[in-house]
Protein backbone atom coordinates (compact mmCIF):
# COMPACT_ATOMS: atom_id res chain seq x y z
CA UNK A 1 0.00 0.00 0.00
CA UNK A 2 2.94 2.26 0.72
CA UNK A 3 3.88 2.14 -2.93
CA UNK A 4 0.42 3.22 -4.01
CA UNK A 5 -0.20 6.89 -4.84
CA UNK A 6 -2.24 8.77 -2.17
CA UNK A 7 -4.79 9.95 -4.65
CA UNK A 8 -5.98 6.37 -5.24
CA UNK A 9 -7.66 6.32 -1.83
CA UNK A 10 -9.14 9.69 -2.65
CA UNK A 11 -10.53 8.27 -5.89
CA UNK A 12 -12.06 5.43 -3.90
CA UNK A 13 -14.04 7.91 -1.87
CA UNK A 14 -15.01 9.83 -4.97
CA UNK A 15 -16.22 6.54 -6.41
CA UNK A 16 -18.26 5.82 -3.28
CA UNK A 17 -19.74 9.31 -3.30
CA UNK A 18 -20.70 8.76 -6.91
CA UNK A 19 -19.02 11.89 -8.19
CA UNK A 20 -15.88 10.50 -9.75
CA UNK A 21 -14.76 11.69 -13.17
CA UNK A 22 -14.29 9.32 -16.07
CA UNK A 23 -10.46 9.56 -16.03
CA UNK A 24 -10.24 9.01 -12.28
CA UNK A 25 -12.58 6.04 -12.55
CA UNK A 26 -10.41 4.42 -15.26
CA UNK A 27 -7.23 5.05 -13.29
CA UNK A 28 -8.80 3.59 -10.16
CA UNK A 29 -10.03 0.47 -11.94
CA UNK A 30 -6.65 -0.05 -13.56
CA UNK A 31 -4.91 0.28 -10.22
CA UNK A 32 -7.28 -2.01 -8.37
CA UNK A 33 -6.74 -4.87 -10.82
CA UNK A 34 -3.01 -4.70 -10.17
CA UNK A 35 -2.92 -4.03 -6.40
CA UNK A 36 -4.45 -6.43 -3.89
CA UNK A 37 -3.88 -4.12 -0.88
CA UNK A 38 -5.92 -1.39 -2.50
CA UNK A 39 -8.51 -3.93 -3.56
CA UNK A 40 -8.97 -4.90 0.06
CA UNK A 41 -9.09 -1.26 1.14
CA UNK A 42 -11.80 -0.60 -1.44
CA UNK A 43 -13.64 -3.68 -0.28
CA UNK A 44 -13.59 -2.60 3.33
CA UNK A 45 -14.82 0.87 2.46
CA UNK A 46 -17.73 -0.58 0.50
CA UNK A 47 -18.53 -2.80 3.47
CA UNK A 48 -18.70 0.27 5.71
CA UNK A 49 -21.49 1.68 3.59
CA UNK A 50 -23.39 -1.61 3.61
CA UNK A 51 -22.82 -1.97 7.34
CA UNK A 52 -24.13 1.48 8.24
CA UNK A 53 -27.09 1.14 5.90
CA UNK A 54 -28.06 -2.14 7.53
CA UNK A 55 -29.33 -0.14 10.50
CA UNK A 56 -33.04 -0.75 10.77
CA UNK A 57 -35.44 2.06 10.11
CA UNK A 58 -36.66 3.05 13.51
CA UNK A 59 -39.77 5.15 13.98
CA UNK A 60 -40.64 7.84 16.48
CA UNK A 61 -42.19 6.56 19.72
CA UNK A 62 -45.95 6.76 20.04
CA UNK A 63 -47.21 9.97 21.56
CA UNK A 64 -44.41 11.92 19.93
CA UNK A 65 -46.72 14.45 18.25
CA UNK A 66 -48.70 14.99 21.47
CA UNK A 67 -45.41 15.56 23.26
CA UNK A 68 -44.44 18.27 20.79
CA UNK A 69 -47.82 19.99 21.12
CA UNK A 70 -47.60 19.90 24.89
CA UNK A 71 -44.23 21.66 24.69
CA UNK A 72 -45.33 24.25 22.17
CA UNK A 73 -45.92 27.72 23.55
CA UNK A 74 -49.59 28.38 24.17
CA UNK A 75 -51.29 30.28 21.39
CA UNK A 76 -51.14 33.96 22.02
CA UNK A 77 -54.43 35.17 23.46
CA UNK A 78 -54.67 37.42 20.40
CA UNK A 79 -54.88 34.46 18.03
CA UNK A 80 -57.26 32.59 20.30
CA UNK A 81 -59.50 35.63 20.56
CA UNK A 82 -59.41 36.20 16.82
CA UNK A 83 -60.50 32.63 16.19
CA UNK A 84 -63.26 32.95 18.77
CA UNK A 85 -64.48 36.19 17.20
CA UNK A 86 -64.58 34.53 13.79
CA UNK A 87 -66.67 31.63 15.01
CA UNK A 88 -69.08 33.67 17.19
CA UNK A 89 -69.85 36.95 15.41
CA UNK A 90 -73.14 37.55 17.24
CA UNK A 91 -71.67 36.95 20.68
CA UNK A 92 -68.79 39.22 19.73
CA UNK A 93 -71.19 42.02 18.88
CA UNK A 94 -73.08 41.46 22.13
CA UNK A 95 -69.86 41.42 24.16
CA UNK A 96 -68.65 44.59 22.50
CA UNK A 97 -71.97 46.27 23.27
CA UNK A 98 -71.76 45.20 26.91
CA UNK A 99 -68.21 46.49 27.24
CA UNK A 100 -69.15 49.89 25.84
CA UNK A 101 -72.27 50.08 27.97
CA UNK A 102 -70.50 49.18 31.19
CA UNK A 103 -67.73 51.63 30.36
CA UNK A 104 -70.24 54.44 30.07
CA UNK A 105 -71.86 53.38 33.35
CA UNK A 106 -68.56 53.28 35.19
CA UNK A 107 -67.46 56.60 33.84
CA UNK A 108 -70.75 58.17 34.88
CA UNK A 109 -70.24 56.73 38.36
CA UNK A 110 -66.80 58.28 38.57
CA UNK A 111 -67.78 61.57 36.99
CA UNK A 112 -70.75 62.14 39.29
CA UNK A 113 -68.77 63.35 42.25
CA UNK A 114 -70.93 66.45 42.70
CA UNK A 115 -73.37 66.90 45.50
CA UNK A 116 -76.86 66.85 44.09
CA UNK A 117 -80.35 66.04 45.27
CA UNK A 118 -83.93 65.89 44.08
CA UNK A 119 -85.56 69.27 44.34
CA UNK A 120 -88.59 68.98 46.57
CA UNK A 121 -90.46 71.76 48.31
CA UNK A 122 -90.04 72.00 52.08
CA UNK A 123 -86.60 70.32 52.37
CA UNK A 124 -83.66 72.10 53.96
CA UNK A 125 -80.06 71.91 52.75
CA UNK A 126 -77.15 72.49 55.14
CA UNK A 127 -73.78 72.18 53.40
CA UNK A 128 -73.77 68.67 51.93
CA UNK A 129 -76.65 67.48 54.05
CA UNK A 130 -80.27 67.36 53.01
CA UNK A 131 -82.77 67.54 55.87
CA UNK A 132 -86.43 66.74 55.85
CA UNK A 133 -87.47 68.82 58.89
CA UNK A 134 -89.72 67.38 61.58
CA UNK A 135 -93.39 67.93 60.95
CA UNK A 136 -92.90 68.39 57.21
CA UNK A 137 -94.16 65.91 54.62
CA UNK A 138 -92.41 65.39 51.28
CA UNK A 139 -94.61 63.98 48.57
CA UNK A 140 -92.39 62.12 46.09
CA UNK A 141 -89.01 60.32 45.92
CA UNK A 142 -85.79 61.80 47.23
CA UNK A 143 -82.40 61.00 45.68
CA UNK A 144 -79.24 62.44 47.24
CA UNK A 145 -75.87 62.06 45.52
CA UNK A 146 -72.54 62.56 47.29
CA UNK A 147 -74.18 63.85 50.43
CA UNK A 148 -76.03 62.77 53.55
CA UNK A 149 -79.74 62.71 54.11
CA UNK A 150 -81.37 63.29 57.46
CA UNK A 151 -85.05 62.47 57.76
CA UNK A 152 -86.90 63.90 60.73
CA UNK A 153 -90.31 64.27 59.01
CA UNK A 154 -92.38 62.13 56.64
CA UNK A 155 -91.58 61.05 53.08
CA UNK A 156 -94.30 59.68 50.81
CA UNK A 157 -91.98 57.88 48.41
CA UNK A 158 -88.61 56.09 48.00
CA UNK A 159 -85.41 57.39 49.53
CA UNK A 160 -82.04 56.75 47.83
CA UNK A 161 -78.65 57.94 49.03
CA UNK A 162 -75.65 57.51 46.73
CA UNK A 163 -72.17 57.86 48.21
CA UNK A 164 -73.51 59.08 51.51
CA UNK A 165 -75.32 58.09 54.62
CA UNK A 166 -78.92 58.51 55.52
CA UNK A 167 -80.07 59.14 59.07
CA UNK A 168 -83.63 58.42 60.03
CA UNK A 169 -85.04 59.93 63.22
CA UNK A 170 -87.54 57.98 65.32
CA UNK A 171 -90.21 60.51 64.33
CA UNK A 172 -89.51 59.86 60.63
CA UNK A 173 -91.93 58.02 58.43
CA UNK A 174 -90.93 56.81 54.95
CA UNK A 175 -93.61 55.06 52.97
CA UNK A 176 -91.30 53.76 50.20
CA UNK A 177 -87.96 51.94 50.15
CA UNK A 178 -84.81 53.30 51.78
CA UNK A 179 -81.58 52.56 49.93
CA UNK A 180 -77.92 53.46 50.43
CA UNK A 181 -75.56 52.97 47.49
CA UNK A 182 -71.81 53.15 48.15
CA UNK A 183 -70.32 50.47 45.94
CA UNK A 184 -69.81 50.35 42.23
CA UNK A 185 -71.91 47.23 41.95
CA UNK A 186 -74.71 48.67 43.99
CA UNK A 187 -74.49 51.63 41.68
CA UNK A 188 -74.68 49.43 38.63
CA UNK A 189 -77.63 47.56 40.05
CA UNK A 190 -79.34 50.83 40.82
CA UNK A 191 -78.63 52.13 37.31
CA UNK A 192 -80.01 48.99 35.71
CA UNK A 193 -83.10 49.09 37.89
CA UNK A 194 -83.78 52.70 37.04
CA UNK A 195 -83.24 52.02 33.33
CA UNK A 196 -85.73 49.13 33.38
CA UNK A 197 -88.13 51.25 35.38
CA UNK A 198 -87.88 53.98 32.75
CA UNK A 199 -88.42 51.49 29.95
CA UNK A 200 -91.38 49.95 31.77
CA UNK A 201 -92.92 53.36 32.41
CA UNK A 202 -92.48 54.34 28.76
CA UNK A 203 -94.25 51.10 27.82
CA UNK A 204 -97.02 51.95 30.26
CA UNK A 205 -97.32 55.36 28.65
CA UNK A 206 -97.42 53.80 25.21
CA UNK A 207 -100.22 51.51 26.31
CA UNK A 208 -102.20 54.41 27.63
CA UNK B 1 -45.06 17.27 -0.87
CA UNK B 2 -43.39 20.68 -0.78
CA UNK B 3 -46.59 22.36 -1.88
CA UNK B 4 -48.49 20.65 0.91
CA UNK B 5 -45.86 21.65 3.48
CA UNK B 6 -45.90 25.26 2.31
CA UNK B 7 -49.68 25.32 2.56
CA UNK B 8 -49.49 24.03 6.12
CA UNK B 9 -46.79 26.56 6.97
CA UNK B 10 -49.00 29.39 5.76
CA UNK B 11 -51.75 28.12 8.04
CA UNK B 12 -49.32 27.96 10.95
CA UNK B 13 -48.27 31.53 10.22
CA UNK B 14 -51.92 32.53 10.48
CA UNK B 15 -51.87 31.08 13.98
CA UNK B 16 -53.26 27.60 13.40
CA UNK B 17 -51.44 25.20 15.71
CA UNK B 18 -53.28 22.19 14.33
CA UNK B 19 -51.60 22.65 10.96
CA UNK B 20 -48.24 22.36 12.69
CA UNK B 21 -49.27 19.07 14.24
CA UNK B 22 -49.64 17.72 10.70
CA UNK B 23 -46.13 18.85 9.84
CA UNK B 24 -44.81 17.08 12.94
CA UNK B 25 -46.71 13.97 11.89
CA UNK B 26 -44.99 14.01 8.49
CA UNK B 27 -41.44 14.48 9.73
CA UNK B 28 -41.41 12.86 13.15
CA UNK B 29 -39.87 9.56 12.06
CA UNK B 30 -37.08 11.07 10.03
CA UNK B 31 -36.06 13.65 12.58
CA UNK B 32 -36.31 11.21 15.47
CA UNK B 33 -34.14 8.73 13.55
CA UNK B 34 -31.44 11.30 12.89
CA UNK B 35 -31.42 12.33 16.55
CA UNK B 36 -31.36 8.72 17.71
CA UNK B 37 -28.41 7.87 15.47
CA UNK B 38 -26.53 10.95 16.60
CA UNK B 39 -27.21 10.53 20.32
CA UNK B 40 -27.60 6.77 20.69
CA UNK B 41 -30.27 7.13 23.36
CA UNK B 42 -34.01 6.92 22.83
CA UNK B 43 -35.03 9.32 25.58
CA UNK B 44 -32.53 11.95 24.56
CA UNK B 45 -33.48 11.48 20.92
CA UNK B 46 -37.15 12.01 21.71
CA UNK B 47 -36.37 15.03 23.86
CA UNK B 48 -34.12 16.68 21.27
CA UNK B 49 -36.37 15.88 18.31
CA UNK B 50 -39.37 17.36 20.10
CA UNK B 51 -37.34 20.39 21.08
CA UNK B 52 -36.35 20.81 17.43
CA UNK B 53 -40.00 20.81 16.36
CA UNK B 54 -40.88 23.34 19.05
CA UNK B 55 -38.08 25.63 17.87
CA UNK B 56 -39.18 25.21 14.28
CA UNK B 57 -42.66 26.26 15.35
CA UNK B 58 -41.43 29.31 17.24
CA UNK B 59 -39.20 30.41 14.38
CA UNK B 60 -41.45 29.39 11.51
CA UNK B 61 -41.69 33.01 10.34
CA UNK B 62 -37.96 32.95 9.55
CA UNK B 63 -38.34 29.98 7.20
CA UNK B 64 -38.01 30.87 3.52
CA UNK B 65 -40.71 28.90 1.69
CA UNK B 66 -38.63 28.87 -1.50
CA UNK B 67 -36.29 26.49 0.27
CA UNK B 68 -36.74 22.94 1.38
CA UNK B 69 -38.47 22.61 4.74
CA UNK B 70 -36.76 19.32 5.61
CA UNK B 71 -33.33 20.91 5.20
CA UNK B 72 -34.28 23.71 7.55
CA UNK B 73 -35.80 21.30 10.09
CA UNK B 74 -32.85 18.90 10.00
CA UNK B 75 -30.49 21.81 10.54
CA UNK B 76 -32.30 22.73 13.75
CA UNK B 77 -32.26 19.07 14.81
CA UNK B 78 -28.62 18.35 14.05
CA UNK B 79 -27.50 21.59 15.71
CA UNK B 80 -29.37 20.64 18.87
CA UNK B 81 -27.84 17.15 18.78
CA UNK B 82 -24.32 18.48 18.33
CA UNK B 83 -24.87 20.95 21.18
CA UNK B 84 -26.15 18.14 23.37
CA UNK B 85 -23.18 15.90 22.56
CA UNK B 86 -20.69 18.68 23.25
CA UNK B 87 -21.99 19.95 26.56
CA UNK B 88 -23.40 16.76 27.88
CA UNK B 89 -23.84 17.33 31.54
CA UNK B 90 -24.67 14.48 33.85
CA UNK B 91 -28.19 14.99 35.15
CA UNK B 92 -27.82 12.26 37.73
CA UNK B 93 -25.15 11.49 40.29
CA UNK B 94 -22.78 8.79 39.28
CA UNK B 95 -22.25 7.88 42.92
CA UNK B 96 -25.92 7.14 43.49
CA UNK B 97 -26.63 3.50 44.08
CA UNK B 98 -28.70 1.87 41.36
CA UNK B 99 -32.15 0.95 42.64
CA UNK B 100 -32.53 -2.76 43.19
CA UNK B 101 -28.84 -3.56 43.30
CA UNK B 102 -26.39 -3.97 46.12
CA UNK B 103 -23.38 -1.75 45.95
CA UNK B 104 -23.71 -1.04 42.22
CA UNK B 105 -23.48 2.65 41.45
CA UNK B 106 -24.10 4.56 38.26
CA UNK B 107 -20.46 4.15 37.21
CA UNK B 108 -21.28 0.59 36.32
CA UNK B 109 -24.22 1.72 34.18
CA UNK B 110 -22.64 4.20 31.83
CA UNK B 111 -21.18 3.16 28.56
CA UNK B 112 -17.48 3.21 29.11
CA UNK B 113 -15.46 5.73 27.14
CA UNK B 114 -12.91 2.97 26.66
CA UNK B 115 -13.46 0.57 23.84
CA UNK B 116 -15.44 -2.47 24.75
CA UNK B 117 -13.52 -5.73 24.88
CA UNK B 118 -13.53 -7.32 21.45
CA UNK B 119 -15.48 -10.41 22.48
CA UNK B 120 -18.22 -8.15 23.92
CA UNK B 121 -18.50 -6.31 20.61
CA UNK B 122 -18.72 -9.54 18.66
CA UNK B 123 -21.58 -10.73 20.86
CA UNK B 124 -23.62 -7.63 20.03
CA UNK B 125 -26.70 -7.81 17.87
CA UNK B 126 -26.15 -6.29 14.47
CA UNK B 127 -28.38 -3.30 15.21
CA UNK B 128 -26.62 -2.48 18.45
CA UNK B 129 -23.32 -2.91 16.71
CA UNK B 130 -24.14 -0.30 14.07
CA UNK B 131 -25.23 2.17 16.73
CA UNK B 132 -22.16 1.40 18.82
CA UNK B 133 -19.75 1.97 15.96
CA UNK B 134 -21.43 5.22 15.01
CA UNK B 135 -21.34 6.48 18.57
CA UNK B 136 -17.58 5.89 18.56
CA UNK B 137 -17.14 8.34 15.71
CA UNK B 138 -16.14 11.90 16.54
CA UNK B 139 -19.32 14.03 16.36
CA UNK B 140 -18.23 16.00 13.31
CA UNK B 141 -17.96 12.78 11.31
CA UNK B 142 -21.02 11.29 12.97
CA UNK B 143 -23.39 13.94 11.62
CA UNK B 144 -22.31 13.54 7.99
CA UNK B 145 -22.28 9.74 8.12
CA UNK B 146 -25.77 9.65 9.64
CA UNK B 147 -27.16 12.04 7.04
CA UNK B 148 -25.37 10.40 4.14
CA UNK B 149 -25.95 6.73 4.87
CA UNK B 150 -28.95 6.55 7.15
CA UNK B 151 -31.03 9.24 5.52
CA UNK B 152 -29.55 8.81 2.07
CA UNK B 153 -29.37 12.55 1.54
CA UNK B 154 -27.46 14.07 -1.39
CA UNK B 155 -24.14 15.69 -0.49
CA UNK B 156 -25.43 19.14 -1.47
CA UNK B 157 -28.31 18.84 0.98
CA UNK B 158 -25.99 17.70 3.76
CA UNK B 159 -23.89 20.76 3.06
CA UNK B 160 -27.02 22.95 3.37
CA UNK B 161 -28.15 21.27 6.58
CA UNK B 162 -24.81 21.51 8.32
CA UNK B 163 -24.06 24.91 6.78
CA UNK B 164 -20.61 23.93 5.65
CA UNK B 165 -18.99 23.94 2.20
CA UNK B 166 -19.51 20.90 0.00
CA UNK B 167 -15.77 20.21 0.12
CA UNK B 168 -15.82 19.99 3.91
CA UNK B 169 -18.75 17.58 3.79
CA UNK B 170 -16.86 15.35 1.37
CA UNK B 171 -13.71 15.41 3.47
CA UNK B 172 -15.65 14.52 6.58
CA UNK B 173 -17.46 11.68 4.89
CA UNK B 174 -14.14 10.33 3.63
CA UNK B 175 -12.60 10.55 7.08
CA UNK B 176 -15.68 9.12 8.74
CA UNK B 177 -15.66 6.24 6.29
CA UNK B 178 -11.97 5.59 6.94
CA UNK B 179 -12.57 5.71 10.70
CA UNK B 180 -15.41 3.21 10.41
CA UNK B 181 -13.28 1.01 8.18
CA UNK B 182 -10.62 0.84 10.89
CA UNK B 183 -13.25 0.19 13.57
CA UNK B 184 -14.72 -2.65 11.53
CA UNK B 185 -11.46 -4.21 10.41
CA UNK B 186 -11.85 -6.87 13.10
CA UNK B 187 -15.17 -8.07 11.71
Amino acid sequence: MNNCPDHIVHYMHEHLDGDISREHELELQAHLTSCTTCQQHMNELSKVAVFVQSASHITAPSGFVEGVIARMPKETSQVGMKRWFHSHPLLTAAALFMILMSASLFSSFNDDQQFSFTKQPNIVVEGERVIVPAGETVNGDIVVKNGDLQIDGDVNGDVTVINGTQYTASTANVTGEIEEINQVFDWLWYKMKSITKEIMSSFDKAEK
Amino acid sequence: MDALINKRIKEVLKGDQNAFAEIVELFQDKLYRICYRMLGNQHEAEDIAQEAFVRAFINIHTFDTNRKFSTWLYRIGTNLCIDRIRKKKPDYYLDAEVVGTEGLNMYSQIASKEELPEQEVLKMEMQDRVQYEISRLPDKYRAVIVLKYMEDLPLQEISDILEMPLGTVKTRIHRGREALRKQLSNM
